[in-house]
């Protein structure tokens, strides 16, 4: 995949987690892309509670494929507010549209300076790049 | 360095994500690795499987040969085409390779082993087969495609010349035969697989394989990864070299019993030691796991029984069960209460009988 086909407005952590700052300032989050196709077809997600308090970097969640299973880390700090509950009975939502339906769950973050410590798009499109090589 | 086939530049066309599997670059899936399990279940899928090491053996005591090198019995093979399964021992017992041989006439009989062992197959085959005078020929000029499913046999027979297709559409069971495929390609086709369905594995002259794959697909042949062929294997109870024996694991460990053939007076390398394991109790056996609830068994996850550790072999996401299975080696006797580490939460499994899939449905007690 090339950097333009990554949603400019997306943040990274380099184990492939994506965040988006929405418009009510709650951040979403997702796997990219690349992870997915990496992982192959997801069988199984388990995510956090709502309600949970999750710390920026700690594994909050699993997503599982035919191949592996994966840990999730959270990009920021904060709460959960709401989790994709439709990943339960289709967890292959996350191969079909990584960046949108494929979500994760959404947190209220109690520092959104933390976004700050994330790759924006062009950086995480280099670093799959270079992974790739 | 990477091995390729002569169908890598095509299964990249194809859009195949490509990984290293015992050396050579092949293709793991097209796209999604589950659709790909489905078509051969349901219609019809093909495997690049060009890998895999194809050996002739060509001597007057070829059949002598082969009643010492293996564990199973050559007699069997009484027509010109059969086929048979059978392990390569060590005379520990210990499984060197899993194989299967044709018999291809008095003096000829052809051998299809794994890929990952193909250095030591032949280095133990070559010492072998010194002493009978048997010549060991590699047959790299051979690529391989396997077409697997319910409609695989009627899409192959399609392709053939008028004159052999009545002939193949009779072919047996773990049987082959010469026919002339597509712009009059030679095939050897054999009704052989590794996924629990019908179908064929073709052997065909690398420089042809190209034009044979296509042919295949444009007859509505899917194309298909290792990764596919890997849960359509394990849902069909059908073993994996490496994973779920090797030379520190015999037969009897690996639930490969019905391969062995004690037939009186034949001295089979390993059969010493056979007898021996068995007289004094097998200590432990391959069994099958069924995971219920979310999931997935994985290789090298710990077994827990009321006997003692065991470990998961083999293990996957079972797409036509829609749930896990795995194979376990765990300690002779263990028939329930048995849970799984996974990923450090103890979760309980049931042990059953495999295969877990037969006929493109689940076994009774999956």
């Amino acid at each position: 995949m090339s950097a333009s086909e990554i949603p400019g407005d997306l943040k990274f952590l380099k184990s492939h987690e994506w965040a988006r700052v929405e418009d009510n300032g709650l951040i979403r989050v997702g796997i990219s892309d690349h992870a997915q196709e990496a992982l192959g077809d997801l069988v199984y997600v388990e995510l956090p509670e709502v309600g949970a308090q999750v710390q920026a970097g700690n594994s909050v969640a699993t997503v599982e494929s035919v191949k592996a299973a994966s840990d999730i880390y959270a990009p920021v700090s904060g709460e959960i507010v709401e989790v994709n509950e439709n990943l339960a009975d289709k967890p292959e939502t996350i191969n079909e549209d990584a960046y949108g339906d494929g979500w994760l769950f959404v947190v209220k973050a109690s520092d959104r300076g933390e976004l700050d410590e994330l790759l924006d798009a062009d950086a995480y499109a280099e670093q799959i790049e270079n992974e790739d090589h | 360095m990477t091995q390729k086939t002569v169908l890598n530049a095509l299964h990249r066309e194809l859009g195949a994500r490509m990984v290293d599997f015992g050396g050579w670059d092949m293709p793991i899936n097209y796209g999604s690795q589950i659709e790909e399990h489905h078509a051969v279940r349901r219609d019809a899928g093909m495997f690049d499987v060009s890998h895999m090491t194809v050996v002739d053996l060509h001597g007057a005591r070829a059949r002598e040969f082969l009643r010492h090198l293996l564990a199973n019995s050559i007699d069997k093979l009484k027509v010109q085409g059969k086929a048979l399964y059978t392990c390569m021992l060590n005379e520990q017992g210990g499984v060197i390779d899993d194989l299967i041989v044709y018999l291809l006439g008095d003096e000829h009989f052809r051998l299809v082993v794994n890929a990952a062992t193909r250095e030591k197959d032949l280095a133990w085959i070559e010492q072998q087969a010194k002493p009978f005078g048997i010549t060991v020929k590699e047959r790299p000029d051979f690529a391989m495609i396997a077409v697997q499913g319910p409609n695989a046999r009627a899409k192959v027979v399609g392709l053939l010349h008028d004159v052999d297709r009545p002939r193949i559409e009779k072919l047996g069971r773990f049987a082959a035969a010469a026919a002339q495929g597509p712009h009059g390609m030679p095939l050897f086709i054999a009704r052989t697989g590794y996924t629990g369905e019908d179908g064929f594995e073709i052997m065909v002259p690398e420089d042809q394989a190209v034009a044979l794959w296509k042919e295949l697909a444009a007859a509505g042949v899917a194309a298909c990864g290792l990764g596919a062929r890997d849960t359509l294997r394990l849902e069909a109870g059908m073993n994996l070299y490496g994973q779920d024996m090797d030379e520190d694991v015999t037969p009897w460990e690996a639930a490969l019993a019905w391969t062995i053939t004690l037939d009186e007076g034949r001295d089979f390398i390993g059969r010493k030691a056979l007898e021996a394991q068995k007289a004094a109790g097998v200590p432990r056996t391959m069994v099958g796991l069924v995971l219920d609830e979310k999931g997935v068994l994985r290789h090298g996850q710990k077994v827990l029984t009321p006997q003692g550790e065991g470990e998961i072999l083999s293990g996957s996401f079972a797409p036509t069960l829609n749930k896990s299975v795995a194979f376990a080696r765990v300690p002779a006797g263990v028939t329930d209460n048995v849970r799984v580490d996974i990923r450090g939460r103890e979760v309980p499994v049931r042990v059953v009988k495999f295969p877990f899939v037969r006929d493109g449905k689940a076994c009774e007690g999956i």
